[in-house]
């Protein structure tokens, strides 16, 4: 079990846990804080762990090129749409 | 004629496609079509940003949180499940997968509990558009993890066998990737409904 532990993906899986962590206390702040600034961080955290789950746990770092480019695109256009839809909307 | 049997397919040797190319077309159409859901989501929620807020403000986030950590908590166990077929450990993958499982039903059990709250609160799908969305993208996102419960229950069958056919091994995979899928529209969705405002 631990040989199996050893792989990048437990690394992401704890960086997954912390980033979850960051985006639920800047989602929870009350007060006078810049919500619309937190915001747009949140949905950008959201996509970077949506990216590492796909390169890490679908193992699409060790797909072929297309399929890989597929994935990133779509994190990279969906993520620029919803901020952009969030601020300019 | 009995299957042909395979080895596990190496895990980093040439550039292959984790699971069946069927099951991408699948997994890129539907995260393209929930894409377009969470652009509605933010296009409504900009037409009625006090009232979104507002609603947003009873959810309990706590709860959505905790649902994170139970999928991310899956999805790792998954990826040791897929690692441990290939190094043959067929009995610590069904445990690996049985765990990932019980995450997933606890997600459930969650989820329930948070709609009978809001229920509760007389906060339904037609007291408005906030909740209409709520209850639709959650309720089409706990669809899929139901959906992938059936999945794992199929790669924890699959684990049980002496040997896979290399067909059975690219459905092992690409219900691996399924599972992460349930995870990944999750990651999305509760910084978007519960989070953003």
């Amino acid at each position: 079990m631990t040989a199996l532990l050893r792989t990048p993906a437990t690394a992401v899986w704890v960086v997954l846990i912390t980033a979850t962590a960051m985006s639920w206390t800047l989602g929870t702040q009350h007060g006078t804080h810049d919500h619309k600034l937190a915001s747009v961080i949140i949905l950008l955290i959201a996509f970077i762990k949506v990216r590492l789950v796909g390169m890490y746990f679908m193992e699409l770092r060790e797909a072929p090129n297309v399929l890989r480019g597929l994935f990133e695109a779509y994190c990279l256009i969906v993520c620029t749409l919803l901020v952009t839809v969030f601020l300019w909307l | 004629m009995p299957p042909t049997t395979t080895r596990p397919p190496p895990a980093v040797a040439a550039k292959k496609i984790p699971g069946e190319e069927g099951v991408w077309i699948f997994i890129l159409g539907d995260i393209c079509v929930f894409a377009v859901f969470f652009t509605y989501y933010l296009v409504q929620r900009s037409k009625h940003v006090d009232l979104f807020d507002l609603s947003q403000s009873t959810l309990n986030k706590n709860l959505g949180a905790v649902n994170t950590v139970f999928l991310l908590v899956s999805s790792l166990l998954v990826v040791l499940a897929v690692r441990a077929m290939r190094v043959a450990e067929r009995t610590l993958a069904q445990r690996l997968i049985l765990g990932a499982f019980l995450c997933g039903v606890a997600f459930i059990i969650v989820k329930v509990f948070e709609y009978s709250e809001r229920i509760a609160a007389h906060q339904i799908p037609t007291t408005n558009g906030f909740y209409l969305l709520y209850f639709v993208l959650t309720g089409l996102h706990l669809f899929h993890l139901i959906i992938g419960l059936g999945v794992l229950t199929a790669l924890f069958i699959l684990a049980r066998k002496a040997d896979l056919s290399e067909h059975q091994w690219a459905f092992f995979e690409g219900g691996a990737c399924f599972w992460h899928m349930v995870d990944l529209l999750w990651l999305v969705l509760f910084p978007l409904i519960f989070l953003v405002r």
